[in-house]
């Protein structure tokens, strides 16, 4: 962290170039909304941000205990930033168990802010505190801040006509009143939004903008924090510029490739974590020419999203890895059937029901091998939260161009994860061309485009084009079903390339770094933002190391066995047992080293920069 | 493409139009030939043009059928149809959509979606062909065998306790519930024309003869010198009449149906009259009248008139339309909190 006084204000105000706050409290303290104001307000200042929310599976765990804890971290800065931090500067503790929780994840010599007022011997209790850590010395190497923010709260809200229930439900705006002081941000940001939220409920505006208030008062008037922070404005490139999850960012990619290609989009989801979001957001977008189907379970899901498909939609279905499992009949049959389908898969732990909430990149295999017989589909990848977008788009593309369902594999860090977006301006979006069959004289179902080997999709409605299809094996060019032994070998064969066929389409893989050389890291997914820091870290040491990112998984990029034979090592990062690696060494016949996590949690940093200097043989 | 234009130009249409140039290759004597030919004589009458029709299946012998269909079809995989054809008739409403099943697909695999599409109301025709065995995997016990049935699955009997499908599909809020027999192929047709009219989810069950794994399973009802005294065929505003010689009737007894003999004693004014509208709960007490207590009832056992699910799909997409403008990608992306970086 980068330090210099500045003179200009009575209080002292140091200039920092990247910092790390983490808010963590009772899943029903409003750690998610406390943090994601804190962000809305740190983009409207222009720095760049990263941001993780970590939240447990269970909807409200008795109040007080660990397996209630709810975190949400931001890291802002100056600079562009790939990652939410590894660790935090700040740690806004709203109890005892979160404090406890979290505690790992703070700097040495951080500063902690706890909530006095929760850490009653019942509160210890509960956390599994044997002794108060405010008072036992424990936090010695922190630097504690001990407030009462419950009681501040209240006596900021003596006048207000909610009860002391409600009134204590503001603690957590006080606790962020504290921390725009801090870091000197406005609070208006916040109060906009407070009057849109509860619009019509003017006792609750007005007490949480009093919370908001009375915390930077009480930090202004007692002077609890020696100095106050400024984190300047990053220099982003020029535009305009949105916050946006993964979530969010992939359901805006669909709705606009769906408008792109001038085709009406059927979703059809059956709810799951963490991939819900991507149902609610688009089930709010009818009036963008979207239906919205709430299956009875993920089976139905995605057959409604094929039979929507055959009548001419734009199918996409939504749901993570053990929906997908569910899924995957289906999934075989829009392989035989060809037709564009959108499956979109926002891993988690697992296997089976696993960690719900926790992120994982182990549904590389099933997304690539995990159907009954040859039935290859194309899966790609989306590398920060924003690229949600650009991928779904691409998915989109692909699905129509080659008559194929395509699968997405988002995880739930990028799914909740939120960064700036930049957006794209709408007439240089890519254009997706596709047309229904309409000549019945020429119309043979099978019949495969020469270039992309799609075939038509004649739509029923559409006089002269009645036809069959089905999951039963098809004669070529005419679909009528057929038993014949060379034909099956001929049609398994024919599938195999239309999908191999879409990597001519496929850009070339960028190096980051040297062409050629020691060492090459290999990324997927939501990877890229550690790989990315932990590289240029090296670069900016002065050592040799690339890095490629790879966003579509299957077909590779054309150019991936070359560049991989340019290099002595390749160092494979991934939250699995190594399934990318894998791929490589089979594909490729490469020698790699894999770097595995399986913890529920993305890598660090420190981890990657480690990790990468150890193959160097260097000591860092 | 204008729907009326077409109709005008095209002649009217034939059974021949909806005959597909497939073999048909069910085994002889099947019922489902019967089924077959009743469902492409009605569908030239219905009036809708051709390229409207779609047939969904599943898995199964019945699930063949879009094969030697002339329309658009789709054979898919087992138990799902429902839930494809679901899809397509909400993103479509303009389609005749007719889904055909049978006892496996429907009520075992498919159990779930079978429901769901009733509790929705889509606008689906759903042909159930029960043949209470499984055909197309040789002749396993079904959900709707009778229990002790020895099959190659249940070499000592069944322990299974059957579904009554209609009773299921009325548990289940269908609007439009019906039962037929393969070989009556005018009360086929009939029933058909009026399930193709009904505007949500129509159920029809057809009791359907499987010659080779459960040969006369229904032959109470289908066999010439016995089969009047043993169904009873429900009729819009007409009194529950049946027997060789109309000699029987239902009447009601303490909430439940009990077969009466008109023999003087009882006069046709105590029976019960049947009216298809009234709620679900006697269309139920019907359904619970099974042989060989009571005759099989045949024909239309419920139908009501409430919107369609598609319907209320595409009228909440047409009014928040209305409200908030045409969406576009502009105003899709510009939304929410943005800031200009310069
Ligand atoms: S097995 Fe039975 S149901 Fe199947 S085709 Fe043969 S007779 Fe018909």
């Amino acid at each position: 962290m980068m330090k210099q006084k500045t003179v200009t204000n009575p209080r002292p105000s140091v200039i920092l170039d990247d910092v790390v706050i983490r808010f963590a409290g009772d899943s029903g303290d409003g750690m998610q909304l406390t943090g994601s104001q804190f962000t809305s307000t740190t983009v409207s200042m222009g720095n760049d941000v990263s941001t993780l929310p970590d939240f447990p599976a269970e909807i409200r765990a008795p109040a007080g205990t660990l397996p209630g804890v709810s975190g949400y971290q931001i890291r802002f800065s100056s600079n562009q930033v790939f990652t939410p931090g590894d660790q935090a500067d700040v740690l806004v503790a709203m109890n005892p168990a979160a404090l406890k929780v979290n505690l790992e994840g703070l700097k040495p010599n951080g500063v902690i802010v706890a909530n006095t007022d929760s850490f009653s011997p019942r509160d210890l209790q509960k956390a599994h505190y044997d002794s108060n850590p405010l008072e036992d010395g424990s936090l010695d190497s922190y630097r504690l801040f001990a407030i009462d923010v419950t009681r501040l709260t209240r006596a900021a809200l003596r006048e207000s006509k909610l009860d002391t229930r409600a009134v204590d439900r503001c603690k957590n705006f006080f606790a962020l009143g504290m921390m725009y002081y801090l870091y000197e941000r406005p609070t208006d940001v916040t109060e906009r939004w407070l009057e849109q939220k509860f619009r019509g409920k003017d006792d609750l505006i007005e007490a949480n903008k009093m919370a908001l208030r009375a915390g930077v008062a009480y930090c202004e008037a007692t002077e609890v924090f020696h100095e106050t922070y400024k984190v300047p404005a990053a220099k982003l490139p020029p535009g305009k510029y949105r916050n946006v999850s993964g979530n969010q960012a992939l359901s805006l990619g669909l709705v606009a490739a769906a408008k792109t290609a001038n085709l009406p989009l059927f979703l059809g989801s059956y709810p799951i974590t963490p991939a819900s979001d991507i149902l609610h957001q688009l089930a709010g977008y009818k009036n963008y020419n979207i239906e919205t189907f709430q299956a009875e379970d993920e089976i139905a899901g995605v057959c409604a999203a094929i039979g929507a498909s055959f009548g001419g939609s734009l199918g996409v279905t939504t749901t993570s890895g053990p929906g997908v499992a569910l899924k995957m009949e289906a999934i075989g049959l829009a392989i035989m059937v060809e037709l564009p389908l959108i499956i979109v898969n926002v891993q988690r732990g697992g296997p089976s029901t696993g960690l719900p909430t926790k992120t994982e990149q182990a549904d590389l295999f099933q997304a690539v091998y995990g159907r009954n017989s040859e039935s290859p589909l194309p899966v790609l990848a989306p590398a920060t939260p924003a690229d949600c977008f650009n991928i779904a788009f691409e998915a989109v593309r692909i699905a129509l161009a080659y008559m194929t369902p395509v699968m997405i594999l988002s995880d739930g860090y990028l799914a909740n994860g939120a960064e700036p977006w930049k957006l794209p301006a709408v007439d240089e979006l890519p254009s997706i061309k596709t047309s229904y069959w309409t000549d019945a004289k020429s119309f043979r179902p099978y019949l495969r485009d020469k270039r992309t080997l799609a075939r038509p999709w004649g739509i029923p409605g559409t006089p002269g084009l009645e036809h069959r299809v089905g999951g039963l094996e098809k004669n070529e060019e005419d679909g009528n079903v057929s038993y014949d032994p060379l034909n099956h070998e001929r049609m398994v064969r024919l599938r195999a390339e239309k999908i191999q066929r879409v990597a001519q389409d496929i850009p070339d893989l960028e190096i980051l770094g040297p062409e050629s050389g020691k060492l090459l890291v290999v990324g997927w997914g939501s990877t890229y933002g550690a790989i990315i820091s932990a590289v240029r870290r090296c670069h900016a040491d002065g050592v040799d190391v690339s890095a490629i990112h790879i966003r579509h998984l299957f077909p590779f990029p054309r150019n991936l066995g070359a560049i991989l034979a340019r290099f002595e090592k390749v160092l494979v990062p991934e939250l699995n047992c190594g399934q990318l690696a894998s791929m490589l060494r089979s594909s490729y016949l490469k020698e790699t080293v894999s770097l595995s996590k399986i913890q529920g949690r993305p890598f660090s940093q420190r981890e990657m920069f480690n990790k990468i200097n150890q193959l160097l043989e260097r000591t860092s | 493409m204008s729907t009326t234009a077409q109709m005008q130009q095209s002649p009217a249409l034939k059974k021949k139009d909806f005959v597909s140039d497939q073999e048909v290759r069910w085994c002889p004597g099947c019922g489902d030939y019967a089924i077959l030919n009743a469902v492409q004589q009605v569908f030239p009458t219905l009036g809708i043009p051709k390229e409207k029709f779609v047939v969904v299946s599943g898995i199964g012998c019945s699930s063949r059928f879009p094969y030697y269909m002339n329309t658009y079809g789709f054979h898919s995989i087992h138990g799902r149809a429902p839930a494809i054809a679901t899809g397509l008739k909400v993103a479509n409403p303009d389609l005749s959509v007719w889904v055909i099943t049978g006892d496996g697909d429907a009520l075992s695999i498919g159990g779930n979606h079978f429901i769901h599409t009733m509790r929705r109301n889509v606008g689906l025709k759903i042909l159930l062909f029960n043949n209470q065995i499984y055909g197309l995997t040789k002749g396993q016990y079904s959900p709707t065998s009778e229990k002790g049935k020895k099959t190659k699955s249940s070499p000592f009997g069944s322990v299974d306790r059957p579904f009554n499908p209609i009773s299921l599909a009325l548990g289940a809020e269908c609007t439009f519930v019906a039962r037929t027999v393969d070989i009556y192929q005018k009360h086929m047709k009939e029933v058909l024309t009026r399930a193709a009219a009904h505007k949500g989810t129509a159920f029809v069950e057809i009791l359907q003869n499987c010659n080779i794994f459960n040969d006369r399973a229904f032959a109470n009802i289908t066999d010439k010198p016995n089969r009047d005294d043993n169904q009873v065929v429900l009729e819009q505003g007409k009194p529950l009449v049946y027997g060789k010689e109309h000699q029987r009737g239902i009447r009601m007894s303490k909430y439940l149906p009990e077969v009466v003999d008109l023999d003087g004693s009882v006069s046709e004014d105590e029976l019960v009259v049947h009216d298809e509208t009234r709620p679900a709960a006697y269309a139920f007490l019907l359904s619970r009248m099974v042989a060989p207590k009571f005759p099989t009832p045949i024909g239309i056992f419920r139908a009501i008139d409430i919107d369609s699910y598609e319907d209320g799909v595409n009228e909440q997409v047409r009014s928040v339309t209305e409200k908030l403008g045409e969406g576009t990608i502009e105003s899709l992306l510009n939304a929410g909190d943005t800031w200009i970086v310069k």
